[in-house]
């Protein structure tokens, strides 16, 4: 069965959403207009993706022969644009000799992970499920 | 800061508001919802930490 031209503009509306989502932690939630929700994930999500490069964490290089730390890139990527910015800026090298390190590290994977639950939250609001 | 405990608090703080905010609507109910899970890390982190206290690294 072929897509009605409105459904397509529909999902394609979905997917900018959850892509904006992804981008800009709480993007998706200001864009559906709710405005407290979305500004608590603007300024939580990336506060706690800095604490982490600022404890010295690491973000993650894709490396495939090692599960875990391929695992943990993607992680590290779910936050979105700041991830590029702190790339570009040559931040996340990760200090090993720190002690804070691994809660660096913690702070920058989870960080990833809760803005994916954002996005899927997100999409669950477009959808009308919440 | 490299206050383990410090750490733990402000890492249990995020992810207690991310959740609460993501599982509720109502203002009162994030509250309410976020202090439990926010109390539940910091209370199973103490037991697990003295818990753990006996055995060497």
């Amino acid at each position: 069965m072929r897509a009605t031209a409105a459904e397509e503009t529909q999902s394609g509306t979905l997917v900018l959403l959850c892509l904006a989502s992804w981008a800009v932690p709480g993007a998706g939630h200001l864009w559906l207009g709710r405005r407290s929700k979305g500004v608590i994930f603007l300024i939580a999500l990336p506060l706690m993706f800095a604490l982490g490069l600022a404890l010295h964490g690491r973000l993650f290089p894709f490396d495939l022969n090692e599960p875990l730390v391929g695992l943990a890139a993607i992680a590290d990527l779910g936050i979105g644009i700041p991830y590029f910015i702190a790339t570009s800026l040559g931040y996340g090298g990760g200090e090993v000799r720190a002690v804070t390190y691994e809660y660096g590290n913690a702070f920058l994977i989870v960080a990833g992970l809760l803005n994916l639950l954002v996005v899927i939250d997100a999409f669950d609001v477009a959808m009308g499920r919440k | 800061m490299q206050s383990h405990l410090g750490l733990l608090v402000v890492f249990a703080f995020f992810v207690s508001l991310i959740f609460a905010v993501i599982a509720k609507d109502d203002a009162r109910a994030q509250l309410r919802f976020g202090g439990l899970m926010f109390g539940g890390f910091l209370a199973s982190a103490l037991v697990l930490g003295w818990l753990m206290y006996p055995f060497p690294l």
